[in-house]
């Protein structure tokens, strides 16, 4: 059986095989699963943002921290204060989702996972991708990726507030289940946000002189080594962050209600 | 231990081609290749290969098989089972010259596209001083056999024959960054690996990484650095104004 199919001469110089891919072993699961995953957490993202049990003391769900406005109740507000006052009184995830979410979404994980599991861009190695033309991050509107690093900054801050609530629920119930899955998840937010990509270039990784900087080289080298675990640390902190609002939620609702909760 | 595996081989020239069937000897501690030479010996003398070292270190025998880009020397047939039907194709990059051996002057031609190293002019051979920490991060992509398969499984160009003409490759952006990297190199790389040689287009999907023989971490520790440092000099309105500010000229730091 002679294959030929082309869409150019030079094209046609190359092998002419018929099969997107003659891969053998299971290339689809890696961006079906992906794409499950992402879903499920977009869906109950979603939800939580519009779900108005969000505060229990001493917990605050991470997907609503920090409040900023009177209309959250005067314990969930960050440092007591409400700088946004009475004119917002929609949810407070509406207002601050957006740089976690902006960092998850420019994040160089993410975006392998979602244009392999989404965009089918492609959607395994060596499997050819369903689009006719490609200009990558080239172009307006993924060249708009390169924001990146300011979602990083924020993701630092936001980083930092979760940690002080894991501290305020350290404080106020020692004992409390959520308390510590509010510190696992503020530890793992925090590791996930430090193992940047851009949070190493920032470290020393924009130097050629490594040996003029020893304090941004000693730094470097800690954030390159969990930098070798962004991915890992991306998906573990992706499932802390929807476990620990889940329970904050639910014990909020009352739905959890055992004396160490 | 012996048995007869199933093979099916692309044969063909310039592009025209077709997939044949082999019945062929396997033997333990065999690996692709060796299947490969045994069909030139047995049953197919005039199938063309490109080969050289057999030791995973001369980069000569890319090919794909069972759809993936492998060496077909460091591909080990223990890892298949003796009833798997074995595929293997040329690259699917690359325009074929015969059956398994594929053209890889594209690389080439990039390769000559990018300045080489350019030392201070007041910088002497023999007079480089650089501390191992200045330089071990290039090291790292000194690695490269130059196999070429980071180039072949990349879809910017595998899936987009359009994109050839400003798409360096995984390759040679590797390259770029290594050259950018380097202490003593004074050429200011990161505007041209954006506009010319195509950094953009890299959507970070990491397949180059995944294919690469040497285990080189293309990706984390050279695409994505360089693509931090381009921000850095197109895109970071804060990086301008520190520049600015505390009078930073120099391209490198």
């Amino acid at each position: 059986m002679t294959q030929t199919a082309a869409d150019s001469p030079a094209r046609r110089q190359r092998a002419q095989i018929k099969e997107r891919t003659l891969r053998t072993d299971q290339w689809w699961r890696y961006p079906l699963v992906t794409f499950i995953i992402f879903t499920a957490f977009l869906v109950y993202a979603t939800w939580a943002i519009f779900d108005m049990d969000y505060f229990v003391s001493p917990y605050h769900a991470p997907f609503a921290s920090p409040c900023l406005a009177t209309s959250c109740p005067e314990e969930a507000r960050l440092f007591g204060l409400a700088p946004f006052g009475d004119w917002y009184t929609w949810p407070p995830g509406i207002l601050i989702l957006g740089l976690p979410a902006g960092f998850r979404f420019t994040c160089y994980y993410y975006r392998k996972a979602y244009y392999r599991g989404f965009w089918l861009s492609p959607p395994a190695c060596a499997v050819g991708e369903p689009h006719r033309k490609y200009t990558g991050e080239s172009r307006f509107p993924l060249i708009l990726q390169n924001v990146h690093r300011y979602f990083f900054y924020a993701a630092i801050v936001i980083g930092l507030i979760l940690a002080y609530d894991a501290v305020l629920a350290l404080v106020h119930k020692p004992g409390g289940l959520g308390t510590w899955i509010l510190i696992a998840n503020a530890i793992l937010i925090n590791l996930y946000t430090l193992s940047c990509h851009s949070c190493r270039h920032i470290t020393a990784g924009r130097l050629t002189h490594f040996s003029r900087h020893p304090v941004r080289y000693k730094a470097w080298t800690v954030v390159s080594k969990l930098n070798a675990k962004h991915q890992e640390l991306a998906l573990v902190s992706m499932f802390s962050v929807m476990g620990a609002d889940l329970y904050v939620r639910l014990v909020a609702k009352g739905i959890i209600s055992f004396p160490f909760a | 231990m012996s048995y007869k595996a199933k093979f099916r081989v692309w044969r063909g020239e310039g592009g025209e081609g077709r997939l044949e069937d082999f019945t062929v000897e396997v033997n333990e501690g065999e690996v692709v290749l060796d299947i490969i030479h045994r069909l030139q010996a047995t049953q197919a003398p005039d199938l063309a290969v490109r080969w050289n070292c057999k030791a995973g270190k001369c980069g000569s025998c890319s090919m794909e098989i069972n759809g993936k880009p492998r060496l077909g020397c460091m591909t080990r047939m223990s890892t298949f089972t003796e009833d798997e039907t074995i595929t293997v194709t040329p690259m699917r990059t690359f325009p074929v010259i015969k059956d398994l051996v594929t053209d890889v002057s594209f690389n080439y031609t990039k390769a000559r596209e990018i300045p080489s190293f350019t030392p201070p002019a007041d910088v002497k051979p023999g007079e480089y001083r650089m501390q191992q920490i200045d330089v071990e991060r290039s090291q790292e992509f000194r690695k490269c056999i130059e196999c070429f398969m980071c180039n072949n499984v990349c879809h910017v160009i595998r899936d987009h024959e359009e994109n050839k003409p400003g798409f360096a490759g995984p390759r040679f952006l590797m390259r770029i960054a290594e050259l950018d990297m380097h202490p003593y190199d004074v050429v200011d790389r990161k505007d041209s690996a954006q506009e010319e040689h195509g950094l953009g287009y890299c959507n970070i999907t990491k397949c180059c990484t995944e294919v690469c023989p040497e285990h080189i971490k293309i990706t984390d520790n050279a695409l994505i650095p360089m693509k931090e440092r381009v921000v850095d000099r197109k895109y970071d309105p804060l990086v301008w104004l520190g520049n600015k500010i505390f009078k930073r000229s120099g391209p490198k730091s």
